[in-house]
């Protein structure tokens, strides 16, 4: 059964442009798919819209067996079961590292502090973060603020892992550490959604590509097949110029 | 000429002014500045909101307030108020509203109205993207706005709020209108008993900037080091 299920999904601005044209697509249970394609392609919006910080206008969004775009969903302990982790991290910058951490843990899971705070510094640990515990967001470089991002998301033991352009913020030298820890999150298992332009992430990880122009999904291939040879021409294009240096 | 000032007056009146006087002031200053940033504080939610009529409400509330001249609020509720409360309480008789409780009234709904900008403005400083992550892990609008907007909204408008309390501070002196005693009402019942006009209002004049002052400095200190944790 699949995690993430997309279909038919449709998005306006206004009554005019339409960001988001019939969506169709699928993240399987422990399935990593990477959706890329050119700014402004609809890429964020497709996969906010699968945690409900976007809504839609037409088709159906399941996540976890839940009907993401029903107006009886529960959305807040909906997307407690989701993690996102954002382009500019939006760590909240008035409280300490670990208490970004447990602020979800406790007023939305109801943990306990004494069990929030052990769970924050296991998380913590695995993003090799320990130590900065007491420090606030402002006092860490950026890849070390994605990567609590990346530890607030998964403290609240989420189903399933949306990443939008997590590394296109940072500095070159800081994009490593973050791909590292979302590549070892993909090899544990993880069902993640990545939108990023990071292709040697998604040759190493991902199972699917999802390419997207002008708000509709161009092309969604097994990686192997959209590396190999990409069917539409604007996939082509856009791999030729994102590939040429 | 100031061979003819009794410097003295002051001396003997300072228990006066500021045990009952300068004690009142600072009451007042208090009360109205939490109430206000409380109350402001829901008007600028409100007002933010997307909720119907409620935002309308709310911003006309503001606007008028912020388009009367203090003096003339406080008379209007002081007037105004005993039929307020024989309505509101349906009571056979206008009800009796002290001059005191009057003016606290009055002066917190009055700076509520400027809190209420001073706390939208912090609101709307707050990137979109911070409220978006408070969803993202399942925090509820109400939870967004207490533990992410909020404390980061009045954080960033603290030197704000600060420098709006020393104002009305100043303004406080206002309640005379009402023949209340705050600091200034003392100093001119001495002036006048004592026929030492110039010395008492001198000195009133020296306080009032001494305290003022200092504050502002105080917010100058605090906006810097707001700023470096930022």
């Amino acid at each position: 059964m699949a995690m993430i299920s997309l279909r038919n999904v449709s998005k306006w601005y206004g009554p005019q442009f339409q960001v988001l044209k019939d969506c169709t697509t699928e993240v399987a249970k422990g399935e990593v798919i990477v959706v890329c394609g050119p700014s402004g392609s609809g890429k964020s919006t497709l996969i906010k819209t699968v945690n409900a910080l976007e809504t839609i206008q037409n088709g159906e969004i399941v996540v976890d067996g839940i009907t993401v775009n029903s107006p009886k969903t529960n959305l807040p302990k909906l997307r407690a079961r989701v993690g996102m982790v954002f382009q500019h991290f939006e760590l909240f910058p008035h409280l300490r590292i670990i208490e970004n951490l447990c602020l979800g843990q406790e007023k939305v899971l109801g943990r306990s502090h004494d069990a929030a705070m052990a769970k924050a510094e296991a998380l913590l640990d695995r993003v090799g973060l320990k130590v900065q515990a007491q420090k606030y967001p402002g006092q860490l470089s950026g890849g070390q603020q994605q990567r609590v991002a990346i530890a607030r998301a998964l403290v609240m033991d989420p189903v399933c892992m949306l990443f939008d352009e997590p590394t296109s913020a940072l500095d070159p030298e800081m994009i490593t550490e973050v791909l590292d820890v979302m590549v070892e999150l993909a090899t544990e298992g993880m069902t993640m959604m990545v939108v990023t332009h990071e292709m040697g992430f998604a040759r190493k990880v991902a199972n699917r590509v999802v390419f997207m122009d002008a708000g509709e999904i161009v092309e969604d291939a097994l990686k192997e097949d959209f590396f190999g040879s990409p069917r539409s021409e604007r996939a082509q294009t856009f791999l030729s110029k994102i590939l040429s240096h | 000429m100031f061979s003819d000032f009794d410097f003295n007056v002051i001396w003997r009146s300072l228990p006066y002014l500021f045990l009952d006087g300068m004690s009142f002031t600072l009451t007042l200053t208090a009360i109205a500045t939490v109430g206000g940033v409380l109350l402001g504080t829901v008007i600028a939610m409100l007002r933010l909101s997307s909720l119907p009529v409620l935002p309308a409400i709310a911003a006309g509330y503001a606007n008028v307030m912020r388009a009367l001249p203090l003096v003339l609020v406080i008379f209007l509720f002081y007037f105004l108020m005993p039929y307020i409360g024989q309505w509101a309480l349906g009571t056979d008789r206008p009800i009796q509203v002290g001059a005191l409780s009057s003016c606290i009234i009055t002066f917190t709904l009055f700076e509520a109205a400027y809190f209420s900008e001073i706390m939208r403005a912090g609101i709307q400083s707050i990137p979109r993207g911070q409220v978006g992550a408070g969803y993202a892990i399942g925090l509820t609008y109400r939870q967004v706005m207490t533990y992410v907007v909020l404390p980061q909204a009045f954080r960033n408008m603290l030197p704000v709020i600060f420098t709006q309390t020393i104002v009305l501070f100043q303004d406080t002196s206002l309640v005379y209108v009402l023949s209340i005693t705050d600091f200034l009402g003392a100093a001119s019942k001495v002036a006048q008993r004592d026929g030492r006009l110039t010395e008492m209002y001198l000195f009133a004049a020296a306080v009032y900037f001494i305290i003022s002052f200092t504050a502002s400095m105080c917010v100058k200190r605090l906006q810097r080091r707001i700023s470096i944790v930022r």
